[in-house]
């Protein structure tokens, strides 16, 4: 049985999406959903354990050895992406859903839950598969059922948002594609540890170039990395909250692991750094991402856009240590991956229980809920606070990184300026929390926070920013394995 | 190999340019979806063309064996996948043009941005 | 009682104190109960680790590894422990003052004043105990963050203002130029514990240390360098028992000894006074010193002006430092005492007052020494211990500092601290001669002669505003006599390697 855990962990949720369609009443299919979700982070979880315990993992599918079969890897980069893609699956699944951000009627919701696991299926796929179609195939289940969610926000703007969500995501699937398929012209094969050896030798060819340009610039565009950032804000903006947690948590981040894994693993370090000098396109793109994004989250009135262009400067850190590529910066990279989920996850439930106070996401609604909602909004300042870095929250440890790696650099202007733009965050957090505190009202109004249903997930979420904050040992202690696996064949 | 001996290269690079064309420059939301549709085709055309083997048959074995050349059979499996995500992306596009439809009476983008600036 | 159990159990009990608070929240009289007790256990538990320290033992507690190599752990040196019994010393009669506060002002939200305070001196003795430069940086920003409510306590647009103003300048502070100093040296050396003698030395020469020191000096915005001070007045629209101990004790004091920390543990007073990367320091301060001096005496409104007054005297303690020598560094270790000591007192007087007769401004006290004898009194007490002359306190770390100056051969900063006592006089003894000597501006109370005149005469605050400013007050003049015990316990610090 344990053998077969790598295919379960993605098999799991892709069989159980259209049982919930099956079951249809809305209790069950919840309840069906959150534990076949539950199991996917144990599958996770011990897949991690496995790897970090006897190496990697190798799983033929179907008995077909690789390179001929589609092979399912595990090592301790994806098991690492594998256990927060469930985590937060597992937290924002159990968060009830409320009927007023979602445009289907109460009996219809097993279309969600399906929809739901379908995504959550297409993105631990993508993080296990060794194989660079069946990474395409699975980057396409997910991305068809998160435009599909997105899609399903009350307001009539979710429709358009999602629709050009579909076109943008589209079009960065099949530049992934034309990618693929020009790696596979040179290469003959498409599994990718087979390609790390048989690329080196035509590396000088203008159709790798090509199809290092096709693929980076694909998965960009599913990262929203700056400036192909487009679709995200109305996006997040308009989709229902939950999704908004769960594809902010796990949807760029998946994008991102593809990322690293192709710079890293497929074409490089030596090619990627020194040859085509990725970093000097990356490295600017990403300070612009981080003070761009943020300062965009200044002006906004809209919590939810306000959090999503946050999102994007956060994905500027991510993509930053990516194109520091040394260990310190790598690590802080691929701890803000999961720092960053369980931040953004946390504060975009945060907005769906006020959502369930309050009619909108506007940010002058929020008066005075301070007084109103505490545990709610207590949260939102814990988790504004990690997005800041303050000490002892899990942005810190993100931040602590990424200094570090542009000390080792020597790039002293970027470690001032990973700093500065978390001062912006301080700006745009601290908007909202005045509005949230300071209300003009001579009565204080009566309590009445989110259902203990809703705050529990959220304040999960919004522990373990903390928890995390304090003990790193499976954060960036995992990462900095896994930043060092990845660059072991630079150094 | 001169420019012309590629001309498989060149079909795909217009039919992905006039798709890309045709999703920038429309404002009706089904054209987008059409133009989405010619720039994936390109790219299933470009994998099926490189499959071919100059001199190369179906890959079938002929009876009782022997020194056959045959074209590359793994990229027309992949692009059944491909054409399979396209349709995907097409039911789902027009699914939520018909939404769209619904909730605003209009499929012109421009139109449709209109009335989302004129709510604000 | 082990050292080690002391320092966790002196650390946790103001944050369970904290909690106790909120839940006692609705019992107004169990909740100052809860204040009180707590703040009692706390003072009598750091109490206890003083002989341990004095007989020049350093004991430690390791509670956690946060990063390979990055770890949330204390130990008690002797500024630290100075700088904790002054904190948490102080927060009894603080206590009791706020307790007389709130309720004679009528107070709102007074559960989360004295959660967030019980908090504030949680992050307080964290600072104090840090064995690192991390853990020190973690209560810094908690310390920060937890005073926040406490300045916008009014909740109305003036403390809203003033507390962007507070924030900004401590966060943009500590993040750009405290944090980047912190992994810095991390990245130069690989560790961030304080050890005698410093970690920097032999590891960067030339600019770089006068850079680095910059970034620390400034990063720590609460020592509340010139030309980031503008917290510090901000702050003032706080309530007075917030200003008096957390502005005037606590928290300018967490900025001062974070910097005297970095100047002894991180840097070493030898390395510094050998590559003269502190020089400039010295003249910042000395700044930051007369500016501030010069200012207070143009403010009218009171907490203005002893807020000016503050910043003069913290540029005080970073000049002890900055002069890198041994005098140097026990006058600032004093003078962290000897000012709060002197400024908490101030402070409460200032409140004592509005309280009372709800005057703010240093031209309405005409004639107040009449009908509140004992808080002007007490003042005059205060201004002395901070103006520098026996038999208060403030007279023997002005002399260590003055001789510090002389040690290091910069005589010229000898002259900046005489004329820095001079512009004291100038700012705070006209409010006690306003008080005692002009005729009050108001009603002429009945002049009648003798005893019984006096008593009848009085118009005091209440007695639990009263009575804690007239313990501070006394407490100034007793560490003239306890001076030697400060210094005592200062010398058992380790400045060499």
């Amino acid at each position: 049985m344990t053998e077969h855990l790598p295919a379960l962990q993605t098999a799991l949720p892709l069989l159980a999406a259209p049982v919930c369609v099956l079951l249809r009443r809305a209790a069950l299919v919840r309840v069906f959903a959150v534990l076949v979700t539950w199991s996917c982070l144990a599958i996770a979880l011990s897949l991690l354990q496995e790897v970090l315990g006897h190496g990697e993992i190798s799983y033929a599918l179907g008995g077909w050895v690789a390179p001929l079969g589609i092979e399912y890897r595990v090592d301790i980069l994806n098991a690492y992406v594998l256990v927060l893609v469930a985590t937060i699956a597992s937290v924002v699944i159990a968060f009830p859903l409320a009927g007023r951000e979602l445009r289907i009627p109460k009996e219809r919701f097993f279309l969600f839950y399906a929809l739901f696991l379908l995504c959550l299926a297409g993105l631990l796929g993508i993080t296990i598969t060794g194989d660079l179609f069946n990474i395409f195939v699975f980057l396409e289940i997910s991305s068809l059922s998160a435009y599909a969610l997105i899609g399903l926000g009350r307001d009539r703007r979710a429709l358009t948002a999602g629709f050009s969500y579909l076109v943008m995501g589209t079009i960065g699937g099949t530049f992934i594609l034309i990618g693929i398929g020009l790696v596979y012209q040179m290469t003959g094969t498409l599994n990718i540890v087979d390609l790390s050896q048989r690329l080196p030798p035509v590396l000088g060819t203008r159709t790798v170039w090509m199809a290092f340009a096709f693929l980076v610039v694909g998965t960009s565009i599913k990262l929203a990395a700056f400036p192909l950032h487009q679709w995200l804000p109305n996006a997040y903006t308009y989709g229902p909250s939950v999704v908004a947690s769960f594809l902010s948590a796990t949807a760029t981040k998946v994008a991102y692991y593809v990322l690293v894994r192709l710079l890293f693993t497929v074409f490089g370090f030596a090619f990627v750094f020194e040859r085509v000098q990725l970093s000097a396109l990356l490295l600017p793109l990403s300070l612009i991402a981080m003070v761009v994004g943020s300062l965009a989250a200044i002006y906004q009135t809209n919590i939810k856009r306000l959090l999503a262009y946050s999102s994007i400067a956060q994905i500027g850190y991510m993509t930053l240590g990516l194109s520091l590529a040394n260990l310190d910066g790598l690590t802080g990279g691929l701890v803000h991956l999961f720092n960053h989920g369980l931040i953004k996850g946390g504060l975009f439930l945060v907005v769906a229980c006020a959502l369930s106070r309050v009619e909108s996401p506007r940010i002058e609604s929020l008066r005075g809920l301070g007084k109103r909602m505490p545990w709610t909004m207590a949260a939102f300042v814990v988790g504004g606070l990690g997005l800041i870095g303050i000490p002892g929250t899990v942005g810190f440890v993100s931040k602590w990184y990424l200094v570090l790696g542009a000390l080792d650099q020597g790039l002293y202007f970027v470690a001032f300026m990973v700093l500065a733009s978390s001062l912006l965050a301080v700006v745009y957090v601290w908007r909202v929390i005045e509005v949230m505190y300071f209300s003009d009202e001579e009565r204080a109004p009566e309590r009445d926070d989110a259902p203990l249903s809703m705050l529990l997930p959220t304040w999960v979420l919004i522990g373990a920013t903390i928890y995390f904050g304090l003990d790193t040992e499976l954060t960036a202690g995992v990462a900095e394995q896994a930043a060092a696996y990845l660059l072991g064949g630079a150094s | 190999m001169n420019i012309l001996g590629l001309w498989n290269y060149w079909i795909v690079i217009a039919l992905m340019m006039i798709g890309l064309y045709i999703l920038i420059a429309r404002e009706n939301l089904v054209k987008k979806v059409m133009g989405l549709n010619i720039f994936q085709v390109s790219v299933i055309m470009f994998w099926v063309s490189i499959a071919k083997v100059r001199g190369g048959t179906a890959p079938i074995v002929p009876e009782g064996g022997g020194d056959v050349i045959y074209s590359n059979p793994l990229p027309h499996v992949l692009m059944l996948t491909a054409i399979v995500v396209g349709v995907a992306t097409t039911g789902l596009g027009l699914a939520l043009i018909v939404r769209i439809h619904e909730a605003y009476g209009s499929i012109e983008e421009d139109q449709v941005r209109e009335m989302d600036r004129a709510e604000e | 009682m082990n050292p080690g159990d002391a320092i966790g159990l002196s650390v946790m009990l103001p944050l369970l104190g904290a909690l106790g608070i909120a839940l006692a929240g609705r019992y107004p009289n169990l909740r100052e109960a809860v204040t009180l007790v707590t703040a009692g256990a706390v003072f009598a538990t750091v109490l206890n680790l003083v002989p341990t320290v004095m007989a020049g033992g350093r004991p430690g507690l390791e509670v956690f590894q946060v990063l390979p190599g990055l770890t949330l752990a204390f130990e008690v040196e002797p500024l630290g422990m100075l700088y904790a019994l002054v904190a948490s010393g102080l927060w009894i009669p603080t206590a009791l003052y706020s307790i007389g506060y709130c309720r004679g002002h009528g107070e709102e939200n007074q559960t989360r004043f004295f959660v967030c305070f019980a908090l504030a001196i949680f992050a307080a003795l964290g600072i104090a105990f840090a064995r690192n430069l991390f853990t020190l940086f973690l209560f810094y920003e908690v310390l920060t963050l937890s005073t926040y409510p406490l300045v916008t306590h009014y909740g109305n647009d003036e403390a809203r203002r003033a507390g962007r103003t507070y924030l900004g300048i401590l966060l943009t502070t500590s993040v750009l130029f405290l944090l980047l100093a912190i992994v810095w040296t991390w990245q130069l050396t690989g560790t961030l514990e304080f050890s005698p003698g410093g970690i920097l030395a032999g590891r960067v020469d030339g600019p770089l240390v006068a850079i680095l020191l910059g970034l620390y000096a400034f990063g720590t915005g609460k020592a509340a360098l010139m030309p980031f001070h503008r917290w510090l007045p901000a702050a003032m629209v706080a309530p007075t028992p917030v200003s008096a101990l957390l502005h005037a004790v606590a928290i300018v004091k967490a900025g001062v000894f974070t910097v005297l920390k970095v100047i002894v543990y991180v840097f070493g007073i030898d390395f510094l006074s050998e590559t003269e990367g502190s020089v400039w320091l010295m003249y910042v301060a000395s700044f930051t010193l007369l500016a501030a001096s010069i200012i207070a005496l143009t403010k009218d409104n009171l907490k203005a002006r002893l807020a000016y007054s503050t910043i003069s005297q913290l540029a005080y303690i970073v000049l002890g430092g900055a002069l890198a020598t041994m005098d140097g560094v026990f006058g600032s270790g004093m003078h962290i005492a000897m000012h709060a000591m002197g400024k908490i007192t101030l402070f409460f007087c200032a409140g004592a007052i509005f309280v009372a007769t709800h005057k703010k401004n240093v031209s309405e006290l005409d004639g107040l020494g009449r009908t509140m004898p004992f808080t002007i009194s007490a003042f005059f007490l205060g201004s002395i211990s901070i103006i520098g002359l026996p038999p208060t306190g403030g007279a023997w770390s002005k002399w260590y500092l003055a001789l510090g100056a002389a040690e290091g051969h910069h005589a010229v900063f000898i002259a900046v601290l005489m004329v820095s006592s001079l512009l004291s006089i100038g700012y705070l003894m006209p409010i006690v001669g306003r008080a005692f000597f002009f005729p009050s501006s108001e009603k002429q109370p009945a002049q009648s002669g003798g005893l019984a005149g006096f008593w009848a005469g009085i118009e005091e605050a209440p007695l639990l505003c009263v009575f804690p400013l007239c313990l501070t007050a006394a407490g100034c003049v007793l560490l003239f006599f306890y001076a030697p015990a400060i210094l005592e316990l200062l010398q058992t610090m380790s400045l060499v390697r």
